[in-house]
């Protein structure tokens, strides 16, 4: 009963969009009043409905209720309740599902907090969010329904895969998923000044918080999963240039870039209409990485179960939306004129060129993703794009990137000059070199060029980040919150700078076969194994080393890494022991038996990488503090007074 | 003219997306085709004093069915070779892959023997010198000892109608 | 259809396992520890979802591995274990693809985006130049002003 009535709700919850999708925005165009009204209220029923649906497979989850194929495929008895929990978006069908609940959640928390913008303008902006639901709900409804049901029931489901229980990887999919519907909101806001033929700084100021606050999900989504696969995977790695991670990492690039363009937009009046076309990407960049995920065209390790059925309607639906929104540019954009000027040197260049360097990043993974694609398609054979190109090429564009992140800084809108320039950069510039030669001399093992190009980068754009806050007339404690955001999320990318730089050169990695009380060294470090036992818990059976780790004799840790067999997968898993450390991580992953009770085991030094994960939260910090500047709701205030 | 470019771009991008849907991203092609076959010398299933080489089948069409008692899809097929060694005047040898001797003599037992001959390919040496990477797998081999075509996956009956017996049709004409 | 089908299940019942082995070898010199190191890396396991042998636990990954491990110690180059491994498998194994006419637009085209991102921005710049010459209209004045007063900085 249950899983019908979520059905039906669903089914509800499609109306109500194809409603909300049309009825504003016809309304907008002939000028009818009522039906503007009508956006809200229906975007919050269509809200409802989706709510409504996802507890029943949720409860279907928590009941087992195996009749449910859906669950009965990614769920079991033995399943902790965690996991039943997020066993919902564990697969193809219920992600959608999760999709569907954060996109009308988005639209309604975007009319609850844009009463200051004109009615018209959020008549269209949730008439576009509107016209996307459409889209995944009868995506759900017409090939991935998640409440179909299963004659004859089984006793038991089939079990999430063993991977995906961590709770790691268990909230990574909402906090991504909250990151690509986050930039549906920039998407509708530029589809509605399009139609408007309208883009003022109002509206970049409405644009700019939604879209730091995606960018921050997205952040946080892809930390996570780089996250979860080192610890998970069990092999010490932390980006694989796998197509689903280069699928995220497309439209956070391109956000990024839409994040510093309507920052201009915003204060400046100019790049328009780039503006709304890296609000088209980003959004469309995520759509495309469903695509690429879900319909089997590329191969992937997290791919989901994929099925061209799928991808025949996804590519339907990528051809509406973004082809749709493209037409709709070809269209208007030649009549949003920018307004602002300035001459070659200033802030608005700088910006410009680190959009183009951005962009041209974006449009390098994409090249990289699709090229094995476009090889096999022209039949000139298969080819493989993987970790060796992305890394050699990347390195290239990321130099630029990191010297136009510090310039950016100090260079004045409108106009500047190059010998201010250049005097303000000597300081920042000396000291940075001083770093990069200076320290790997004092503490590596070993001198690299990239340990030089590296460092210097990341204390580059750290010392210029936190120059400008010293250097500003004012105080730097009256400075506004979104000038603490930008220097945070600066120096949140320069400290994951270093965790790359310095994790890439100077890791160690040994795979050793170690009998109990034999110990192996990697510099200061010994490794003893002190021995494997048998342990069973709730779902898996696990053979479990204990191995203590020392530092110069002196004891620190019992690691205990785990070869896990879980009772519904005959596949056995690695559970790599870490003890985590500010400046270094010590990874020890347990292996096979030898015979004479000797085992074989991974061991990893890591310096530094957890800074790259820690730098990603400190981007996230910066990215939601420059979100709150009270400046967009003093603006949005005003705006709603003279609308009066 | 500049801002429809994103337009003009996206629709290249929708063909090649609509193409790759049509393409299975898993199947390698195998560099060998047009190549000469390489050659192995190894022990017969049947007899193991003796070898089997590759030079012994020059001058013939014939396949090379890679397979292994513990291949899943190998079953499915088996019976379409069963059927193409009966119907037409064709050698098949089979290399068996990283098998257990004794349960790939069982398996022939119970499922029959459509090989002309049988090489043990312990351990999977001769596999990675043709560059199998799946099992089950089919070469052609035409009378020169070159690879003409290679079939990766379970062989289907319409690809022996479709593919391979033309193939072979035609490769039997020639002169050797 | 159906073949595919079929060939996608028989291909993912042999590389079912996700993880990789722990193998032990042993390397006489250290140059060999890491050119195997290297290669296994840049190496694709072909029946995997893209994986590279050394993450691969599937029984070609282990094959292929010892295979390169041998490769190695005998003192074969970087160059040669490439083409003993293409000659078998083709460009598919490497994933480093090689520089070749095919693949030309892969290794420059990020740079011809870059290049021409650049041209599109100085053609940009250079026709605001002209825009900054006319006189600006009195709404623009204001305008102008008010932005400029609205600077934080």
């Amino acid at each position: 009963m249950i899983p019908e009535i979520g059905h039906v709700a669903l089914i509800i919850a499609f109306i109500l969009a194809v409603i909300q999708a049309l009825v504003p925005l016809v309304g907008a165009q002939i000028g009818k009043t009522r039906w503007v009204n009508m956006a809200t209220p229906v975007a919050r029923g269509h809200l409802f409905f989706i709510v409504l649906a996802y507890a029943c497979l949720s409860y279907s989850f928590l009941v087992n209720d195996f009749s449910v194929r859906y669950v009965a495929s990614t769920s079991n008895t033995a399943l902790p309740l965690l996991y039943k929990i997020s066993g919902v978006w564990g697969a193809h069908e219920g992600s959608l599902l999760l999709w569907a609940l954060l996109l009308s959640s988005w639209t309604v928390v975007v009319s609850i907090f844009s009463k200051g913008i004109p009615k018209i303008m959020l008549a269209r902006v949730i008439s576009v969010m509107g016209m996307v639901s459409v889209g995944f709900i009868s995506f759900m409804l017409f090939t991935s329904n998640p409440f179909v049901r299963l004659f004859p029931a089984p006793v038991d489901g089939r079990s999430l895969n063993p991977l995906l229980q961590d709770p790691g990887l268990a909230i990574h999919p909402p906090m991504l998923y909250m990151g690509y519907v986050g930039f549906s909101v920039a998407f509708a806001f530029s589809i509605a000044a399009m139609i408007d033929g309208k883009l003022d700084s109002a509206w970049a100021r409405w644009v700019r918080p939604w879209t730091n606050i995606a960018w921050v999900f997205m952040t946080l989504g892809i930390a996570l999963g780089s996250w979860w696969a080192y610890y998970e995977l069990g092999w010490g790695g932390w980006w694989f240039w796998d197509p689903v991670e280069n699928a995220s990492l497309m439209p956070w690039l391109v956000g990024t870039a839409l994040i510093h363009s309507l920052a201009v937009t915003e204060k400046r009046a100019a790049f328009k209409s780039w503006t709304v076309l890296l609000a088209i990407f980003a959004f469309s960049l995520s759509l495309l990485g469903t695509f690429l995920v879900r319909s089997g065209v590329l191969t992937s390790v997290h791919a989901f179960a994929t099925d061209p059925a799928r991808g025949v309607f996804i590519l339907v639906f990528l051809i509406i939306v973004v082809g749709g929104s493209l037409l709709l540019y070809a269209w208007r954009a030649p009549s949003l004129r920018s307004v602002g000027q300035f001459s070659i040197v200033s802030r608005e260049t700088g910006l410009l060129l680190n959009n183009v360097i951005l962009a041209t990043m974006a449009g390098t993974v994409l090249l990289g993703t699709l090229y094995p694609l476009v090889l096999d398609a022209l039949g000139v054979g298969k080819i493989s794009v993987g970790p060796p190109y992305f890394n050699q090429v990347m390195v290239w564009l990321a130099v630029p990137l990191y010297s136009l992140m510090g310039l950016g800084f100090f260079l004045r809108w409108k106009k500047d000059s190059v010998s201010r320039l250049s005097r303000k950069i000597v300081i920042p510039l000396s000291v940075s070199l001083v770093i990069a030669v200076l320290l790997p001399l004092l503490f590596a093992p070993e001198q690299s060029g990239l340990t030089f190009i590296g460092l210097i980068s990341a204390s580059w754009v750290a010392l210029t980040a936190l120059l400008w806050l010293l250097n500003s007339n004012t105080s730097p404690f009256k400075l506004p919150v979104s000038t603490w955001g930008a220097v945070i999320a600066h120096i949140g990318m320069a400290v994951t700078v270093t965790g790359i730089t310095l994790t890439s050169v100077y890791s160690h990695e040994k795979d050793v076969r170690l009998a109990p009380g034999e110990f192996y060294e990697i510099g200061d470090y010994q490794f003893k194994l002190i021995g494997v036992k048998e342990v069973r818990r709730d779902n898996y059976i696990a053979y479990q080393g204990i191995v203590e780790a020392s530092e110069a004799g002196q004891h620190l840790v019992f690691l205990h890494p785990e070869k896990r067999t879980y009772s519904q997968s005959s596949m056995p898993m690695t559970e790599a022991a870490i003890d985590a450390g500010l400046f270094r991580d010590l990874f020890v992953a347990l292996g096979e038996p030898l015979g004479d009770e000797s085992w074989s085991l991974r061991i990893y030094h890591k310096p530094f990488v957890r800074w790259i994960w820690l730098g990603a939260l400190i981007m996230a910090f910066g990215g939601l503090l420059a979100a709150m500047d009270k400046r967009y709701r003093r603006y949005t205030k005003t705006h709603a007074e003279v609308a009066k | 003219m500049k801002s429809s470019l994103p337009l003009v771009l996206f629709a290249l991008l929708v063909i090649l997306l609509g193409v790759g849907l049509t393409l299975d991203p898993r199947e390698v092609p195998s560099p060998f085709i047009g190549k000469p076959a390489p050659s192995f010398e190894l022990a017969k299933l049947y007899d193991s004093e003796n070898t089997i080489r590759t030079e012994d089948m020059k001058g013939k069409v014939w396949l090379l069915n890679v397979w292994a008692s513990w291949c899943v899809a190998c079953r499915s097929e088996h019976h379409v070779l069963n059927q193409l060694v009966k119907n037409h005047q064709i050698e098949i040898i089979g290399l068996n892959y990283k098998d257990d001797v004794n349960k790939a003599k069982q398996w022939l037992e119970e499922l029959g023997n459509p090989y002309a001959n049988i090489a043990v390919d312990q351990d999977g040496r001769t596999g990675i010198d043709w560059g199998v990477y799946g099992v089950p797998e089919t070469f052609i081999i035409d009378k020169h000892g070159i690879i003409r075509y290679k079939n990766i996956g379970p062989v289907e009956q319409k690809d022996i109608d479709n593919t391979i017996m033309p193939l072979i049709i035609q490769l039997q004409q020639e002169s050797s | 259809m159906m073949k595919k089908w079929l060939g996608v299940i028989f291909l993912m019942l042999s590389s079912i396992q996700l993880q990789a082995a722990i193998e032990i070898y042993q390397f006489e010199q250290a140059e060999h520890e890491q050119l195997y190191k290297q290669m296994i890396d840049e190496l694709r396991c072909l029946v995997c979802q893209n994986q590279n042998l050394s993450a691969s636990n599937a029984a070609l990954a282990k094959d292929l591995r010892q295979q390169t491990y041998e490769m190695v110690t005998n003192g074969k180059s970087h160059a040669q274990i490439v083409d003993y491994m293409t000659q078998r498998y083709g460009d598919f194994v490497l994933y480093r693809p090689p520089v070749k006419s095919s693949t030309a637009l892969l290794w420059f085209g990020p740079f011809i985006l870059l290049f021409a991102g650049l041209m599109v921005l100085i053609i940009t710049l250079k026709n605001r130049k002209q825009i900054i010459d006319e006189p600006l209209s009195e709404q623009q004045k204001t305008q102008l002003k008010q932005l400029l007063d609205e600077d934080d900085k």
